[in-house]
């Protein structure tokens, strides 16, 4: 019987049934513990595991991640809790030096199962300091895992195989979709790194969103549709290991090719995704690849300025219109 | 356990110094192991004999890296432990075999003393296939599972916090055992070390902190990168015990150790020894070491701890024929090293995906 889920009680759903799983898997973070979690996310969990195993922490992000992975060389498995992403800034080079590359550098002797997990891209006029999609940053490390679920269901699945992973897995959540409701199953199990799923069917575009922009795509789909094309969206869900298979296959059927994530236009994994479709599906491409970003400025505070800089339903339907123009075959059906 | 949500402060209220941390003196301690050598029973004496050897093993093993890496054999970084020897031998001393050691860049000294053989830590440096992280690590990154010997790092600071981590399993399992913690005098500017000795003091963690006070951060002295001159008064913001003096004796430096493993392991409570010491060679093999003198080198290497502890193993009565052997034994050792590391295979390409991630990448 399918529940409906938010999804933070569902990424919380998976922490709980790991934490009884398995003792070795503990949390740790601010506020995580007697406050209850910052976004709620953890709500509970203290008075369940008690203080051994969920753990609140100083400000101290560098040290309390490097805390995390020289525990998880020798066998616990962390999951280390940033309030937000951006914070995990100044704990970078736990993630860059050390747990992306303890496993190299003692040639495979030592590996390092931890995740890292906590809110990621805009929230609500948050301003600069406070709205990165810091996936970009990450997903480019060898060494790491990074996933960004946008479903309720998708969150709890890969979360608990996060957890259950022996590499350094890095979870993309969003404060923007913490009370999205969705269906979890009830025996919502592991769910696989590395494949997206396409949450609507379409023959005309294909839109690749993760996280909360797979919502925007979804939005921008059912506006396309009222004017007759029908964009395929794909979550990924995952962004390192990516699916380039179901990419590459819609874009074989579609020969079009949107791509929309929050963060900065320059770089990135959607940068990343239009290498591979250009080189992949070269011959099935009737326009140009495009992207679908954050503005190239920091975020702004006005409440009117930020939506304008985060991609908005409206720009997704823009990008589409232009790609689809591209080729005198397309008529639009309706026409 | 670690008791995060319920800090007690007391250990704040009563921390006091484990030594007054006075300006050491070299060879003026009453400890134990400065007691003449005729009152030492001979077992102290093979002991000694059994450090010496250790010490003896790192400074030939560097010697030949500093050839080799002149000969093109040894590429990138290497940074050599000659001088210092007397600390990380006589540390790890105070070690049961499975207790922790993590380390910086300048590793192989500690390594050795860990236990790793020289084979894999010479072909390590040569990047063969044979070395202990299969020639993927290099020389800054000492690892080895058996002996827990947790790797060097090569980020200052950045394996501090990491070595906290590793107490904290300790701790959280109950498992006994103690970590050591080591780094330079340079480090004690960075984050990464308030970080690691402030969780590590909030939580009571099974770990000693050594700070390997060589007098230079590559060219930098303390005195133009600290505002004090005692490494050791950062332990009182933390409220931890602490401890400082001269590695000018190995058997001193392993038994001023024992004490801090001790509270450690017994009492899980973290302590930051400074030990001061001297690198006889450059930062690394590029540093022609040009901030200080020939005359202070060459006082400094009068005061050789390694020659400090041959001497006493002379004076003690260990025969003259003995200490031959153990040194005609050593060469061995040394020789079979470089010979095995030149002669190992260079790793396969298909290592490189293997070691990046366990496990599938993608399922
Ligand atoms: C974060 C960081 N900054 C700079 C360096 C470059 N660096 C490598 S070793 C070193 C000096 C460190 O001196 P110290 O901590 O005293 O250790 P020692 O080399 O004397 O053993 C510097 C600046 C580095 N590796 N990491």
């Amino acid at each position: 019987m399918p529940r409906t889920l938010r999804y933070r009680e569902a990424i919380r759903e998976a922490m709980i049934e790991e934490m009884e799983r398995d003792a070795n898997v503990f949390l740790m973070g601010e506020e995580v513990g007697h406050y209850q979690g910052a976004y709620k996310v953890s709500e509970g969990m203290l008075e369940k595991f008690g203080a051994k195993r969920v753990v609140d922490t100083p400000i101290a992000e560098s040290g309390f991640a490097g805390i995390g992975v020289g525990a998880a060389m020798v066998g616990l498995r962390p999951i280390i809790e940033f309030m937000t992403w951006n914070f995990s800034a100044v704990a970078f080079d736990q993630i860059l030096n050390n747990a992306a590359k303890v496993r190299q550098m003692s040639g495979g002797q030592f590996t390092c199962p931890i995740v890292f997990r906590g809110p990621n891209a805009s929230a609500r006029q948050v301003g600069s300091q406070h709205s990165h999609a810091m996936e970009h940053f990450y997903a480019t490390i060898p060494g790491v895992k990074v996933i960004a679920p946008a479903f309720p269901a998708d969150a709890k699945g890969l979360m608990k195989a996060a957890i259950r992973d022996d590499n350094p897995v890095l979870v993309m959540e969003s404060e923007t979709l913490y009370s999205f409701k969705g269906e979890v199953p009830d025996d919502q199990d592991v769910i696989p790194f590395g494949k997206a799923t396409i949450p609507r069917a379409g023959t005309d575009v294909t839109i690749v969103a993760y996280s909360r922009m797979t919502h925007v795509a979804l939005d921008a789909a059912a506006a396309l549709a009222k004017e007759g094309i029908e964009a395929e969206v794909i979550d990924l869900r995952s962004l390192r290991p990516l699916d380039e298979d179901t990419i590459i296959r819609s874009v074989q059927k579609t020969h079009r090719c949107v791509v929309v994530h929050e963060g900065w236009p320059y770089g990135g994994v959607g940068a990343e995704i239009a290498d591979r479709v250009q080189r992949l599906a070269f011959d099935s491409l009737d326009a140009p690849i495009l992207r679908v970003t954050s503005l190239d400025v920091p975020m702004p505070y006005n409440a009117t300025l930020e939506q304008m800089c985060i991609p908005q339903a409206p720009r997704v339907v823009a990008a589409v219109k232009r790609v689809v123009a591209r080729t005198s075959s397309f008529t639009p059906s309706g026409n | 356990m670690p008791q995060p949500t319920t800090p007690s402060h007391d250990s704040q209220s009563e921390a006091k110094p484990a030594a007054a941390s006075p300006t050491p003196t070299p060879g003026t301690s009453t400890a134990p192991s400065q007691l003449g050598p005729e009152t030492r029973p001979s077992g102290e004496l093979d002991h000694l004999a059994f450090l010496y050897r250790q010490m003896l093993l790192i400074r030939r093993i560097e010697e030949e890296c500093a050839r080799a890496y002149a000969e093109g054999k040894i590429g990138g970084f290497l940074h050599l432990y000659i001088g210092q020897e007397a600390v990380g031998v006589g540390a790890v001393a105070a070690l049961k075999p499975e207790d922790y050691v993590i380390t910086t860049y300048r590793d192989h000294g500690i390594a050795l003393a860990k236990g790793m053989p020289a084979r894999a830590i010479m072909a390590e440096l040569f990047g063969k296939a044979t070395g202990c992280s299969k020639g993927l690590g290099g020389s800054m990154h000492m690892f080895d599972r058996e002996h827990n010997m947790l790797g060097g790092y090569g980020i200052v600071g950045g394996h501090i916090p990491l070595a906290a981590g590793v107490a904290f399993a300790s701790k959280y399992r109950g498992d006994g055992k103690v970590t050591l913690c080591f780094f330079g005098e340079g480090a004690v500017s960075i984050g990464g070390f308030h970080e690691g000795l402030s969780l590590a003091a909030l939580w009571k963690l099974p770990i000693v902190f050594i700070c390997e006070n060589n007098e230079y951060s590559m060219g930098t002295p303390l005195s133009r990168s600290m505002s004090v001159e005692d490494v050791t008064t950062k332990a009182l913001g933390y409220g931890i015990d602490r401890d400082r003096f001269f590695a000018s004796d190995v058997l001193e430096v392993e038994q001023r150790i024992a004490e801090a493993v001790q509270r450690a392991r017994e009492q899980s409570l973290p302590t930051l020894v400074e030990i001061r010491t001297y690198r006889f060679r450059g930062h690394s093999m590029s540093d022609p070491a040009k901030y200080r003198t020939q005359a202070e080198l060459e006082e400094q290497k009068k005061k050789d701890p390694m020659h400090r502890a041959r001497a006493r193993l002379s004076a003690g009565g260990y025969a003259e024929t003995r200490l031959k052997a153990l040194e005609e034994d050593v060469e061995t050792e040394v020789a079979d090293a470089v010979k095995f590391a030149n002669e190992s295979p260079e790793p396969d390409a298909s290592l490189l995906e293997e070691t990046t991630y366990s496990g599938p990448f993608a399922y």
